[in-house]
């Protein structure tokens, strides 16, 4: 589905990502694990497309196209999705006009009909429940005032209206308690097939109880230093950063 | 002196005998004076402080038709648009500054609900008690419409009662040969513990020029709540220069929206004086112009007593050659102790023409007050347009829908839900984007 090769990208004038190899097949769940500054965040963020880095070398190819010549919503139209870090506060425009917008667009963007108004809203009905979120949501305007919590199933309930096939949850389950947790993975479970990809970045492993990855990947310094399978995230919960950092010092 | 200023004075000595209220002689001293003020005077230019970026010139070369003559000929369907259809309300609307009873609604069961003309005959103690006493002497619009105008609407709300739905003031023009100038007056009073919502809009519908030199008066007594929406989409041939003066009395709390959308040259003097303990006064607006367009929001606060909290908001959104000007004065007396006064100016430039000038301008007098203020004029927020166009909405309308997001954010204090709707409605328009508005 994805293949990205020897990637490099910097920000002003320094480098971050230092030649990253990644293949993500459908169906298939990948986390990547590192310290802090590590080039997680970047790495997400280059993907989505955004315009704070600047590209210096690689490729990433999407299902045949290249991902780096496209815009974010481009991307998204070819069924890239970012779950923010930190998602942005948007006040007047509701939940409900913010996705029927987002879906819209994007059934444009694939030269599609807009989404007929009644499926919208049973849509709409039908992942809220999956995300345990009141009704009221809907009309509210888009993060304005929401909790740490309601932000992230927030994120999760806009990937699941726009069903991508590469799903990146950046740091998904900083600030959740462990009932939001549990709400969230069950969330994005539940939206797991076999022709769509979950890429989970993340720092601790408690995220990765709930979503079990086929593959996590270690991103030290910009580069990818070591994978492995779900033992790894484990290892490192257990014996934490500093052993990678030595053996790549 | 201009051709308009020097057509005015001269057609004083006519029009005089025929002004309503000519029998009035406290009235009639009134216009005498304010006359002999304005002769001094004139009309402002740009060597004026107060008028430094607002030209005046283009408005003022026209030669102007002073006397209108009313006009029968306007049916509710031409004027449909303009008012809150959705809505039962009290309608007072005027035809080239003069009453039009058959568009109105108007009711003296238990309040006054009707116009300036009839209460200078019928209620001419009021009258001399109010009229003139919240607008300042020797402001030069001011004095000008003291001297000629002669109708508008007439709002009188006694102690302890809600006007029970919202009252429209809707002032129509229909010149059709050549330019015209009108000039009409609204007076508020508005009783103790009484409440009251006014949505006020001006309307050119012929294809003349129409420039029109608008007083408002408000006096909010104790505990009152006023509530006065002005909706400013004229036609791009049409200019408006509107001032509105409130007073209040201690714990009245006021909230005046101003709306700016259309018209040629729109200047607001919009004043508040807070003239007892603990009153509030809200004041904010959204202003959405385009090429040829200029929209002047010049505010005073007068903070004149101590807990007083005063809010100003006011968001503008350029687009092609449009410009705007913020004056938002705030004078916080020595005797105003434990004043809040917060005002903010926002504005967003979606051209490289547009243009805004903004003065935050603070006098104060005393020493533990609270006051803050803060002007931006910013492009929109590069991660919020990230974060949408990560959601598949294609750069130019998510940054639409942020702009709107953005003028959104002053209709907060709107209080008729259909008058939010609506007003969103015309931000949507305005920015072009599409969204869906239930109430």
């Amino acid at each position: 589905m994805i293949k990205i090769k020897n990637l490099h990208a910097r920000v002003e004038e320094k480098e971050i990502l230092k030649g990253i190899n990644l293949e993500i097949k459908p169906g298939e769940v990948h986390a990547i694990m590192g310290p802090n500054g590590s080039g997680k965040s970047t790495l997400s963020n280059v993907i989505a497309g955004r315009e704070d880095y600047e590209v210096t070398g690689g490729s990433i190819d999407f299902e045949g196209a290249d991902l780096l010549d496209l815009d974010p919503e481009e991307r998204a139209h070819k069924g890239i999705f970012l779950s923010f870090q930190y998602p942005i506060e948007i006040p007047g425009v509701t939940v409900s006009n913010f996705i029927k917008t987002a879906i819209n667009e994007t059934r444009k963007g694939r030269g599609e009909e807009p989404m007929d108004a009644r499926e919208m809203l049973s849509k709409m009905r039908e992942k809220s429940a999956l995300l345990e979120m009141d009704k009221s949501y809907l009309s509210r305007s888009l993060n304005e005032g929401f909790s740490g919590g309601e932000k992230k199933r927030n994120e999760i309930f806009q990937m699941a209206m726009l069903e991508p096939k590469l799903a990146i949850l950046d740091e998904t389950d900083s600030g959740l308690d462990i009932d939001a947790l549990r709400i969230v993975a069950n969330g994005v479970n539940k939206l797991r097939n076999a022709n769509n990809a979950v890429l989970v970045i993340t720092h601790y492993q408690r995220l990765l109880d709930h979503i079990e990855p086929d593959f996590v990947h270690v991103l030290y310094n910009g580069k990818i230093v070591k994978s492995g399978d779900k033992n790894l995230a484990i290892e490192l919960e257990a014996k934490g950063y500093d052993w990678i950092k030595e053996e790549n010092a | 002196m201009t051709n308009l200023a020097q057509d005015l004075l001269s057609s004083f000595v006519v029009r005089e005998p025929q002004l309503n209220g000519g029998r009035n002689l406290s009235v009639a001293a009134l216009r005498k004076q304010a006359l002999d003020r304005f002769e001094l005077t004139g009309f402002p230019s740009t060597k004026d402080e107060e008028w430094k970026y607002t030209n005046l010139k283009p408005v003022l070369k026209h030669d102007y038709k002073i006397l209108l003559k009313s006009d029968d000929a306007v049916a509710f369907s031409d004027i449909k648009q303009f008012l809150l259809s959705d809505l039962d309300t009290y309608k007072l609307v005027f035809i080239n500054g003069k009453y039009s009873s058959w568009l109105s609604e108007t009711t003296h069961s238990e309040f006054d609900i009707c116009t300036f003309a009839a209460a200078l005959n019928k209620y001419p103690e009021t009258i001399a008690e109010y009229l003139g006493k919240a607008a300042p002497k020797g402001e030069t619009f001011v004095d000008l419409n003291t001297a000629f105008a002669d109708d508008g609407a007439f709002i009188r709300v006694k102690n302890n009662q809600t006007v029970d739905k919202p009252i429209e003031v809707l002032y129509l023009t229909t010149e059709e040969n050549g330019p015209s100038f009108s000039q009409v007056r609204n007076l508020i009073i508005v009783g103790q513990n009484a409440e009251v919502q006014i949505v006020e809009r001006h309307q050119n519908l012929g294809s003349a020029v129409n420039f029109t030199n608008f007083v408002s008066e408000v006096f909010a007594a104790q505990d009152s709540r006023v509530s006065y929406y002005k909706i400013q989409n004229d036609a791009i041939h049409t200019s408006l220069v509107d001032n509105t003066h409130v007073l209040q009395e201690r714990q009245s709390n006021v909230h005046v929206g101003t709306y700016s959308f259309g018209g040629k040259l729109v200047r607001n003097n919009l004043h508040f004086y807070s003239a007892g303990e603990h009153c509030e006064s809200h004041m904010d607006g959204v202003t959405i112009i385009g090429d040829g367009q200029t929209v002047d929001h010049h505010t005073l606060v007068d903070h004149q007593e101590p807990n007083c909290y005063s809010r100003e908001l006011y968001k503008g959104i350029y687009l092609g050659k449009g410009h705007g000007i913020f004056n938002g004065k705030v004078i916080v007396r020595q005797k105003a102790q434990k004043t809040n006064a917060f005002q903010q100016n926002d504005n967003i430039l979606l051209s490289d023409k547009a243009r805004i000038d903004a003065k935050p301008q603070l006098e104060i007098f005393a020493d533990d007050v609270r006051c803050s203020h803060g002007c931006t004029i910013g492009q929109l927020d590069k991660n919020a347009l990230f974060y949408l166009r990560s959601r598949g909405i294609p750069k130019s309308e998510a940054q639409g829908l942020m702009t709107y997001a953005f003028a959104s954010d002053a209709l907060e204090y709107v209080k008729i839900p259909q008058l939010a709707t609506r007003l969103n409605r015309v931000i949507a328009e305005k920015l072009g984007i599409n969204l869906e508005f239930a109430l």
